[in-house]
């Protein structure tokens, strides 16, 4: 039966993922009551958004009452990346629309390393979906239990926020390795960041980041 | 709009346009994709990106002042924990970890 060894392989697949979505989801559910939202809401973030490292921003930025176009360019920005992911995604092994559209609305950072790799060449179409449908239980499950309990933690523990600070510094580490050695783009960033938040602190993440996507566009063009 | 409304709208725009990004490329931008501008782009934003949103989680830091020390220090081994394992669950959980002590137990409030 292809479909039972399918869903049994991507449980298998999707595990090693798992392992490091859940303490990312509990830490996210637990900010989020931290931050004085209720605790249902973190269960909707992490089952519509599904977007990790943009959820934890989105904390910050609904508490701060940003405005809805202000979380929207963020949202772009941020998650412009994902794009890129339609480079090497198999969509073309999935059947149905239904299939599809749930295939693209659940291609995260972690989908998509999982699926377009080496290994996964020989994978079923259903066995990419079922591994997706997974990580996606792991993030929304681990978030809403981590609300739940996030009130038992005492007042006095302070800056579990720095988690999100700590997965940016990872995700930065791993992509300025794929960069091999190329220091051009890192200073680039940098230098947006710094003169987004000298010049404009109240916009700085939009202002940041199209600084960064104009300089990258004219070091291409000037090249 | 009441707290809940807002909230509950926040999540649906990111939404919308978290998929869109993730859905319209298969479509609409399907010419563009083999474009080599955005084979530049698409190489070089991950890392980008990333140093962005590092900078700005700690654009809040008091900085003259010696509680910046606890994030500064805890980025330091996070840093310093991946450069030496590779292992990003232990990176963020040891700098988490370090910085949860150091702020519960050093800051006053």
């Amino acid at each position: 039966m292809p479909r039972k060894s399918d869903l049994r392989s991507a449980f298998a697949d999707s595990a090693p993922v798992g392992l490091a979505l859940v303490p990312l989801g509990l830490a996210f559910g637990v900010l989020v009551v931290q931050a004085g939202l209720d605790w249902w809401w973190a269960g909707v973030s992490a089952a519509l958004v599904y977007a990790g490292s943009f959820e934890f921003l989105l904390i910050g930025m609904v508490t701060a009452a940003a405005p809805l176009t202000a979380i929207a360019a963020a949202a772009l920005m941020v998650n412009f990346r994902h794009v890129f992911y339609a480079l090497s995604f198999p969509l073309d092994r999935i059947r149905g629309r239904a299939g599809r559209a749930y295939a693209t609305f659940a291609l995260t950072d972690e989908a998509y390393a999982l699926t377009a790799s080496e290994r996964a060449r020989a994978w079923t179409g259903r066995r990419v979906l079922y591994s997706q449908l997974f990580m996606h239980l792991y993030w929304t499950g681990s978030a809403t239990v981590g609300a739940l309990l996030g009130g038992l933690i005492p007042e006095g523990v302070q800056g579990l926020d720095f988690a999100l600070t700590a997965l940016f510094t990872v995700l930065a580490l791993d992509a300025l390795r794929d960069l091999r050695g190329e220091v051009s783009t890192p200073v680039l960033a940098f230098a947006s960041a710094l003169a987004a938040w000298v010049l404009f602190p109240d916009q700085m993440l939009l202002v940041a980041f199209s600084l960064f996507t104009a300089g990258l566009l004219a070091h291409r063009l000037v090249l | 709009m009441s707290d809940t409304h807002y909230a509950v709208a926040a999540v649906l725009v990111t939404a919308a346009v978290t998929w869109s990004l993730r859905a319209a490329p298969f479509a609409a931008l399907a010419p563009l994709r083999a474009s080599e501008t955005m084979g530049h782009l698409s190489v070089r934003m991950p890392a980008g990106v990333m140093v962005i949103l590092v900078v700005y989680c700690l654009s809040d830091l008091p900085l003259p002042q010696p509680q910046s020390l606890v994030p500064l220090g805890a980025l330091a081994v996070t840093v310093g924990l991946h450069l030496w394992r590779r292992d990003a669950l232990l990176s963020i959980l040891g700098g988490t970890a370090v910085h949860v002590v150091l702020a519960s137990t050093l800051v006053p409030h």
